[in-house]
């Protein structure tokens, strides 16, 4: 990744101009979290020092207030990640309908625990705290969608599709039509 | 009590677009605000409702909006609190995702009301799809007029902006959140000075939830008086109630305030009764930092009257008895589900989330969670329990934030209720561990 030039699109840099300025003068710093979430997207679905130093020089910040930044909030990797983040949602109502089941499921048949990414690439295990779809449990989200009321078939029904798709998702994807 | 003020056209066709919501009469109360009343008109209004924070809180609305300071040449600003991390609460991100316009709307004529020219929606990451969907609708609106310079040819001029989140519960703290738009670390601030005064660069900013702004626009057109006669005593108005857990139904429903939980939980309305045809056992009422209640105890006040759906009731009789309607993240459990269990994953959320600032919010969630997972693996002793209460007790208060009490006081409420189950596993832990505590997906397959 070090040696890779780093440097948004004409298009991107257009979008990111744009975000930077929604702020008053001298605030850009709050175009902080949107812009890393783009460069995320951009950039293999994780922040490099490099590609967190790019955002830096773009925002006119120094480096470490990035790199805070990025450590703190649990959706921005700072470690290359497979194609498909599945983030299964561990808390509360989606804990007490199954939860643990899902994670097991991917541990048994997938051959990756939380945390691990599946040997092809493809596939990274994540667990999160409450994603807001409590009364749709079990659910996971992959990218910008939610997939909503799982049971383990319909766990190997997204993997299958997401392994024929093989493309990587991210949150600033055009979401799927919403189906629970 | 089944009138509805926010839900009224959830089921209309094509309700997400403007069209369909301009022809439901959506912007009417940006017309009524901006061509008759002066702003402060607007606040009056919203103080005879009645109306209090949904976000949890339950601060009176018009008396936040009344603290905001005007210094002449100081911009102000309204910021909307979308994230939705409260775990068992999901309400905003279905009004979002149904009828984005109605919290477009509100935040217009709550931003002319406090005299604030730029606004921003500040939406949890996780809900990048919404985000996609308000930022629809605020196009939509600017395209219309609604935003933007001089609206309906008035000297009033708006900006709005969607601002995405990354993944903190603690951003929901109005402080939290504010340095988070600023692009830093989600670190609550000391209060004073409140955003009222320093909020947004400095400046004056009010922070309220969706449901909250969503509600000023029934308020302008009904107006204040006619709000405030929905609902209970202090508690006016509807609200919106997540339901989840161990229920045949679970969703959100809009309540008027004074429903009684005997009702919204067995009537075929609502939740429609325990799944499997089990037994209640305990009620997380208003997300999960919120004391849990035994059945008993949610149905029932302590004085035996029954208990509602508003702020007083579900405080009545303090912690001791009582516990919050908070954001109306209402989760039910069965007869089968194990308390400790179920406070060990509300305390391992608590660890995940806490900033770091404070010590015993630092120190003692995370304690709080290996203590529990002690006793879960069959290595807890009687003055564990003991320590839970006392670390509970050391951390509600004294931080600077109130994730400290949301992290203490599901402990301090489990343990007060079911110190018997917390016995039970430290006496007899095989036998304990024998027993399903919750459902399986395996299991919901076969039914």
């Amino acid at each position: 990744m070090s040696n890779r030039n780093i440097a948004f699109n004409s298009e991107t840099l257009e979008l990111v101009q744009k975000i930077i300025r929604r702020y008053p003068e001298g605030k850009q710093k709050s175009a902080l979290i949107p812009v890393l979430h783009i460069a995320q997207a951009e950039f293999d679905g994780w922040l490099s020092p490099e590609v967190m130093d790019y955002v830096a020089s773009l925002l006119r910040i120094q480096p470490v207030e990035v790199y805070e930044v990025a450590s703190f909030y649990s959706m921005f990797n700072l470690k290359p990640v497979g194609k498909c983040v599945i983030e299964v949602c561990r808390t509360s109502s989606c804990w007490m309908l199954g939860a643990e089941d899902v994670v097991a499921h991917f541990g048994k048949k997938y051959g990756i625990k939380p945390g691990e990414t599946s040997k092809d690439g493809m596939f990274t295990l994540k667990t999160v705290e409450c994603l807001g779809s409590c009364g749709t449990a079990p659910m996971m989200q992959v990218g910008a969608d939610y997939y909503e009321n799982l049971t383990l078939d319909k766990v190997d029904q997204l993997m299958d599709r997401f392994k024929k798709d093989g493309k990587r998702k991210s949150y600033t994807d055009t979401p799927e039509p919403r189906n629970q | 009590m089944s009138r509805k003020l926010l839900l009224t056209h959830n089921d209309v066709p094509g309700i997400q677009s403007y069209e369909v919501y301009r022809q439901q009469g959506g912007y009417a109360s940006v017309e009524k605000a901006l061509k008759t009343m002066a702003p402060d008109a607007v606040t009056e209004e919203v103080k005879k409702s009645g109306l209090r924070g949904r976000g949890g809180a339950g601060f009176p609305t018009g008396m936040k909006w009344s603290f905001l300071a005007k210094p002449p040449g100081v911009a102000r600003y309204l910021v909307c609190n979308a994230d939705e991390s409260e775990p068992g609460t999901f309400k905003d991100r279905y009004l979002m995702e149904r009828i984005p316009h109605l919290l477009v709307e509100g935040m217009i004529t709550a931003s002319y009301a406090l005299g604030a020219n730029t606004s921003f929606i500040y939406i949890r990451g996780e809900y990048f799809y919404v985000s996609r969907i308000l930022e629809k609708a605020i196009e939509e609106a600017y395209a219309a007029g609604w935003l933007g310079r001089n609206i309906l040819g008035t000297d009033y001029s708006l900006d709005l902006y969607v601002q995405v989140g990354a993944g903190a519960y603690i951003c929901g703290e109005e402080t939290a959140l504010l340095e988070s738009l600023e692009g830093k670390r989600g670190n609550p601030r000391i209060k004073p000075p409140f955003p009222a005064v320093a909020g947004l660069y400095g400046c004056p900013t009010v922070v309220n939830n969706v449901e909250t702004i969503a509600a000023v626009v029934p308020i302008v057109m009904q107006g204040g008086d006619e709000y405030a006669k929905i609902g209970v005593g202090k508690s006016t108005g509807t609200k919106l109630i997540s339901a989840s857990g161990h229920i045949n139904k679970p969703g959100v429903y809009e309540i008027e305030m004074g429903v009684p939980v005997e009702e919204f939980i067995y009537s075929e309305k609502y939740c429609g009764g325990i799944r499997n045809g089990k037994k209640l056992k305990a009620v997380v009422a208003g997300g999960s930092s919120v004391p849990i209640l035994p059945a008993d105890l949610i149905l029932k006040t302590a004085k035996g009257e029954p208990r509602l759906m508003t702020y007083e009731s579900m405080a009545d009789g303090g912690f001791a008895t009582g516990t919050m309607l908070g954001s109306g993240g209402f989760i039910v459990m069965d007869e089968d589900t194990s308390i400790v269990k179920n406070l060990w994953n509300f305390s391992r959320f608590y660890h995940h989330e806490s900033c770091g600032q404070c010590s015993p919010c630092r120190e003692g969630t995370g304690w709080m969670e290996k203590i529990l997972h002690k006793i879960l693996d069959g290595h807890g002793t009687l003055e564990d329990i003991d320590l839970l209460w006392d670390i509970q007790s050391k951390i509600e208060g004294k931080t600077i934030c109130p994730l400290g009490d949301a992290a203490a006081w599901p402990v301090a409420s489990a343990i007060r209720h079911f110190r018997a189950e917390f016995e039970e596993y430290v006496k007899n832990p095989k036998g304990i561990k024998d027993v399903k505590h919750y459902y399986r997906i395996h299991k919901l397959q076969e039914a």
